[in-house]
């Protein structure tokens, strides 16, 4: 089946099976490799998204349910508002073997565009769906809470 | 390969009778699961996420209906979800993480009829009825009759959760949600539990317990609400109730916990619950 739907600032247009994951759109039919696949089962979050601004994971998405959707993935949001979050995530030691990391940017930047200062118990609970096995997640939720470094 | 995107729920309904194995999509988050091969062997879909009378919540005389495809997020937000069932909130906010609650819908936790499923106890605390849909109208099927059997429901070939009906609890009801798993979120449950109740003049007039995870569907634990009708809320209650719960289940040994475990963390916690009414 043929699906149109916008990717970052582009269209794109995919036929493909109705029952293929984003996951896989993305990174082998439109080459955005940022997003990427940990566990395939939605337990990890490494693969998530933003579908209409809402964090998904890319895993667990047909192309069915992507007509007329708008998919924003890690690399759209670096290129947005998000540089100084960003370098924030990098200063902390957010980033470690870097697996996580695309997933994390993308839940954490979905919770600070609605909570421009979240709590740590906040922000803990955003992340919920987002594991790490590197951090301790120590850095990562000094970046999302811009505490200052101790 | 056929994959449907109805608009309405007539199209989906006649869709369904034309194809009773057209397989319906919602949030996919147990769908998408089964592997590469089941996937692509699901070649007869439909989508019910489009159709707008799936979605939503409602206000109903003497309850509300919430739509299939209604999502746990969705539900969490709910003013008026969060003022009557608040057990509900509490379930809907421990189903996976923030991505699954935003993908994962109502409709689909009780078709997918996981004995894990979290909210399926609240609903059986909560007496809701489900509204099913098929090509011969609506029905209503009380969600004690819904779960038939392992992974099996009521539902018939064709048919569909359209939406599910909550009535309101009377006035100085309570209700409590309590979930066991391997860690606070994202993790599937090892035992939940769902209690409605009230207490009048000291006594504990009504209770509705329900489980998960501690038998083949989740079921009401209806000798432990009977060993404390009629009983003063207090820890001598709550006691009764805890053990009348571990001695009337089922559960099994599997991946995810042990039936000791089970019945040791059923027992606590229904005491713990029962403790909370008084
Ligand atoms: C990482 C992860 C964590 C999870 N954590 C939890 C958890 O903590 N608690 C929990 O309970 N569940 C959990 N789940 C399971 C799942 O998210 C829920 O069961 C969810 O509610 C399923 O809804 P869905 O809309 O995604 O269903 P889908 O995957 O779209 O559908 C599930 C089944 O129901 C059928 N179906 C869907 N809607 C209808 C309808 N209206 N009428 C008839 N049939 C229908 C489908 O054909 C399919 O067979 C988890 C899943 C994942 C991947």
């Amino acid at each position: 089946m043929k699906v149109s739907f916008s990717v970052n600032s582009g269209a794109a247009e995919v036929d493909g099976h109705a029952m293929e994951r984003l996951l896989d759109v993305l990174r082998e039919r439109l080459g955005l490799t940022g997003t990427k696949e940990g566990c395939g089962e939605g337990e990890c979050g490494a693969c998530t998204v933003l579908m209409d601004g809402e964090p998904v994971l890319s895993c667990l998405v047909p192309l069915l349910q992507c007509e007329g959707r708008r998919i924003e993935t890690v690399e759209g949001i670096a290129e947005g508002p998000a540089r100084e979050f960003l370098e924030r995530f990098v200063a902390t030691g957010g980033v470690q073997c870097g697996a996580c990391t695309p997933g994390i940017v993308v839940t954490a930047w979905a919770l600070l565009e609605r909570n421009p200062a979240p709590s740590r118990e906040e922000a803990r609970e955003a992340l919920a769906g987002n594991l790490c096995r590197c951090t301790g997640y120590e850095g990562i939720l000094r970046a999302i809470c811009a505490e200052p470094e101790s | 390969m056929i994959a449907l995107q109805p608009r309405s729920l007539d199209e989906v309904l006649q869709s369904l009778e034309d194809d009773p194995a057209l397989v319906p999509t919602a949030g996919c988050t147990d769908l998408m699961v089964r592997g590469p091969e089941a996937l692509h062997e699901m070649d007869r879909v439909i989508d019910l996420l489009g159709v707008p009378e799936l979605r939503g919540i409602q206000e109903v005389a003497g309850g509300l209906e919430i739509g299939a495809t209604t999502s746990f997020s969705e539900i969490r937000r709910s003013a008026a979800v969060r003022a009557a069932f608040p057990a509900l909130v509490a379930a809907a906010s421990l189903v996976g993480g923030w991505q699954i609650q935003n993908r994962a819908t109502l409709g689909g936790n009780m078709a997918n009829a996981s004995p894990a499923g979290d909210s399926l106890p609240v609903l059986l605390a909560l007496d809701a009825v489900v509204v099913a849909a098929g090509a011969r109208g609506l029905r209503e099927i009380p969600y004690a009759g819904f779960h038939t059997g392992y992974r099996k429901t009521a539902l018939r070939p064709g048919e569909i959760v359209a939406r599910v009906r909550l009535p309101y609890l009377p006035e100085g009801s309570v209700q409590a949600f309590r979930k066991v798993g391997t860690r606070e979120a994202q993790a599937i449950s090892k035992v939940v539990v769902a209690l409605a109740g009230r207490v009048a003049e000291g006594r504990i007039a009504e209770l509705r317990l329900a489980a998960g995870s501690v038998a083949a569907t989740p079921v009401r634990l209806r000798a432990a609400e009977e060993a404390v009708r009629g009983l003063s809320p207090g820890p001598a209650a709550a006691d009764l109730a805890g053990r009348a719960a571990a001695r009337e289940v089922t559960p099994i040994d599997d991946v995810r916990s042990t039936a000791d475990y089970r019945r040791f963390a059923l027992e606590r916690v229904v005491r713990r619950l029962v403790l909370g009414m008084a």
